[in-house]
């Protein structure tokens, strides 16, 4: 990896460390519950899994503060947790269920929370980043400094309305804050037979916009790099783009045999650069915490995630009412304020 | 305490598979994300990972076998030293059905959303009301005017807005009225800016986005459709997109194919979506108020020859048009004819022929296409027993074709004669004088279709 690792030694209290342990740990056994709900036939159609890319949303919302908004594509699991949604709605979402975000009616790609302001969760590749940037527009008009997070892949990079967007973004000052999660492969296409130039973050400089690699695997990195860019857009400098170096661990969706890279690969991401490993290790030779801290903690979370997963079991399907519902507002669901 | 593995499904639509091969044997320690099995799906060979720690109990179903179902137990996990000789014998998991949500009444809905209340027949302005001439381009920029005046969070955004004052000049003034933060020029950038302005909507602004023509939202129309008009239902009611997507439509004169396209009835299929197509002056004012205090998304289907034509409008205060409601801009006995936006100009002159000739014809003006006035619709037609259709787009699943259909759904018993639908010519539009004129509708051809189902 070319990431850069951190400029210098990580100033971190214990608090915040197992801050980010927890809430990386809470994805992954989330991902894992998901992935075994999907196997028994309790979640349907697609289901993308987050495993191995935890650092990534869990560094970036480090550096957020209320009012800044995030939105990505269909790998959104764990954008939601991240931001503080609730696992069991989302759970139930998963399940199509009528205690889902979206009240069965999205799916595992499509959940929003407006009072988290996480604005979906997109199905067309790249289309969430335009997206992104009118949400950046938005808070601009109305004279705010939130800033937004527009999450998109290795793969979307290559669609051209980012493009069109970074123009836009650029000429326009949008606080936006344009990150690439760079997990190596768009569906089974590895980087090296999709891309003309690997370096994805200097994609914006065409443009102007700065750029910046960071090792997606060290949440410490991430945060700091997170950190930087919200500094540039809350300043009012315009946009910033980050490009996160990480790995996802399964395969593109449930139903992906990944025959398109090696086992050994994975597994040598896995015991090598494992995101949360990283942060235990820290905790445990820092002497922040024991095994036995840990071993509580785990548990804790496998709870939160079973009760998840128990509430998106026994919430009842929506009621065949809603099929009709939601089609048209009366009232603007969103605030304007 | 053991835990039983199961057969998982591995695609959306996988029921069984084959258990290729154990990866653990029995006795061996996994921990999360340890490859137990390798599972072959109709369509690959999978693996199958470890999600809890333990110890493999007893394999339960053979590696080879064929046919096993989803959900089947094929193995006990459990902790270590624990006795799972006490194992259950391999049986397929009892399937969980979901509670079902039971209806209160039948949900299932007619195929069509026919409104049978009786029509709104209160004037579009009272009696009496001061009328001015204006243009339909006068109107529009009246009614964005109006409407930024009483919304600060209204901005126009599109090609040549601002300083150019409008490739077609509806936003002549604008500029200058409102500044550069609500009237703002992009780049040629149609599937970006679009997509842009629907974020802006999510967050919570009311962007009017000016397309120069209908023909360029091709580039966009995935955010039209999949990003604007699908949000609401997608997010069960969290968030939507309060817009207006608005520029010329259709067919203007002798600029060729690409540019001379009737949109109506792609965006008309698309629930989520309100689409207006006005024909006059007073309909391009009132409509376009109405589209933009709208909470959704909006399409307002204007027409480029129809921008330089005169109309009355009332002079009032606050002056909208609601949606789904046709007007009768000539009442008759013999015929209805429903049309809109230019459509309507052959429709009325036909009528004007067919009066000289002794043919009643009723004329209604849609407005709006989604949601349609069914109901003005069929009252004409149970009047006057037959129905003609004209509209400027092509044949196939036009307006015109979903009118037939409706009307013959719910007023079949009252029709003298088969509705006909003309249409713009199955063609794409050639550049030639000559055979552009015959690649649109005629006048001629709305008087022969009159005449045909009134058997004259």
């Amino acid at each position: 990896m070319a990431a850069k690792k951190t400029s210098k030694k990580p100033n971190v209290s214990a608090e915040e460390l197992l801050g980010y342990y927890r809430e990386m740990l809470l994805i992954r056994r989330f991902e894992e519950k998901a992935g075994q709900l999907y196997g028994m036939g309790l979640i349907g159609g697609f289901c993308h899994l987050y495993i191995g890319q935890e650092a990534v949303v869990v560094g970036l919302e480090a550096a957020t503060k209320e009012g800044d908004k995030r939105i990505t594509s269909y790998r959104d699991h764990g954008h939601m947790l991240a931001c503080g949604m609730d696992p069991k709605g989302v759970m139930a979402e998963l399940t199509g269920r009528e205690g889902g975000y979206s009240g069965g009616k999205g799916g595992s790609m499509h959940m929003f929370s407006a009072e988290k302001h996480f604005y979906g969760g997109h199905g067309i590749v790249a289309a969430q980043v335009p997206l992104g940037a009118g949400l950046a527009f938005s808070d601009k008009y109305k004279g705010n400094d939130n800033v937004t997070f527009a999450y998109f892949g290795d793969g979307a990079a290559n669609q051209g309305q980012i493009y069109e967007t970074f123009n836009m973004a650029a000429l326009w000052d949008l606080p936006v804050i344009f990150v690439i999660e760079n997990n190596q492969y768009a569906m089974g296409t590895s980087q090296a037979r999709s891309t003309s130039t690997p370096d994805l973050y200097t994609r914006g400089e065409a443009f102007g916009i700065k750029g910046e690699i960071v090792d997606g695997m060290n949440v410490l990195a991430v945060k700091e790099a997170s950190e930087k860019a919200v500094a540039h857009c809350r300043a009012g400098k315009g946009p910033y783009v980050l490009e996160v170096k990480t790995y996802r661990y399964r395969g593109h969706s449930m139903s992906d045999p990944a025959k398109y890279r090696t086992r050994e690969e994975v597994q040598k991401m896995r015991e090598e650069r494992d995101p949360i490993e990283q942060v235990r290790s820290m905790l445990l030779t820092g002497k922040h915490a024991t095994e036995d801290d840990l071993k509580a903690i785990d548990k804790d979370i496998k709870a939160t995630v079973n009760e998840s997963a128990e509430f998106a079991k026994e919430s009842p399907e929506p009621h065949l009412d809603e099929l009709w519902t939601d089609i048209y507002a009366e009232t603007l669901p969103q605030e304007t304020a | 305490m053991a835990t039983e593995l199961l057969m998982p499904a591995l695609s959306p639509t996988m029921e069984e598979g084959t258990l290729a091969k154990w990866l653990v044997k029995e006795g061996d320690i996994v921990k999360s994300g340890d490859i137990i099995a390798e599972i072959e799906t109709d369509k690959a060979t999978m693996e199958f990972e470890a999600v809890d720690e333990g110890v493999i109990g007893k394999l339960l179903v053979a590696e080879g076998t064929e046919g096993v179902k989803v959900n089947a137990v094929i193995a006990m996990i459990g902790e270590e030293g624990e006795d799972m000789s006490a194992a259950p014998a391999p049986a397929a998991a009892a399937e969980e059905a979901p509670k079902v949500n039971a209806p209160a009444a039948p949900a299932v809905a007619t195929t069509t959303a026919v409104a049978f209340t009786p029509s709104d027949k209160t004037p579009d302005w009272p009696a009496g009301t001061e009328m001015k001439s204006m243009t339909v381009r006068e109107a529009l920029n009246e009614a964005m005017a109006e409407e930024m005046t009483r919304d600060e969070n209204v901005f126009l955004i599109g090609e040549e807005v601002g300083e150019y004052q409008g490739a077609y000049k509806i936003s002549q003034g604008l500029l200058d009225k409102f500044g550069e933060k609500r009237v703002i020029d992009t780049p040629i950038t149609e599937h970006g800016f679009t997509g842009i302005a629907v974020g802006a909507a999510f967050g919570g602004l009311r962007p009017i986005v000016e397309f120069m023509t209908f023909n360029f939202a091709m580039q966009a129309i995935d955010h039209i459709i999949n990003s604007a008009a699908k949000t609401l239902y997608m997010s069960g009611g969290q968030m939507g997109a309060p817009m207006v997507f608005r520029g010329p439509n259709g067919a203007a004169a002798r600029v060729g194919a690409q540019h001379s396209q009737d949109y109506s009835a792609w965006y008309a299929m698309v629930p989520g979506l309100k689409v207006v197509s006005p024909y006059s002056a007073a309909d391009a004012k009132g409509l376009m108020k109405t589209a933009i205090r709208d909470n959704n998304p909006i399409i307002f289907l204007e027409n480029e020859i129809m921008y330089g034509r005169s109309f009355d409008v009332p002079v009032m205060d606050d002056f909208t048009i609601p949606f789904g409601k046709a007007k009768i801009e000539v009442e008759g006995t013999d015929v209805t004819i429903v049309s809109f936006s230019i459509g309507m100009t052959y429709a009325l002159e036909a009528a004007e022929k067919l009066a000289a000739e002794g043919i009643s014809a009723e004329v209604i003006n849609l407005r709006t296409i989604r949601p349609i006035d069914y109901a003005t619709i069929l009252e004409s037609v149970k009047k006057t027993n037959r129905c003609v259709t004209v509209e400027e787009g092509w044949p196939v699943g036009s307006i015109g074709n979903h009118l037939g259909a409706t009307i013959m759904q719910e007023a079949f018993d009252y029709l003298d004669a088969p509705v006909i639908n003309c249409t713009g010519k199955d063609v794409p539009m050639p550049y030639a004088a000559n055979l552009e004129k015959h690649a649109l509708i005629t006048t001629d051809e709305v008087v022969a279709a009159v005449k045909k189902v009134t058997y004259r």
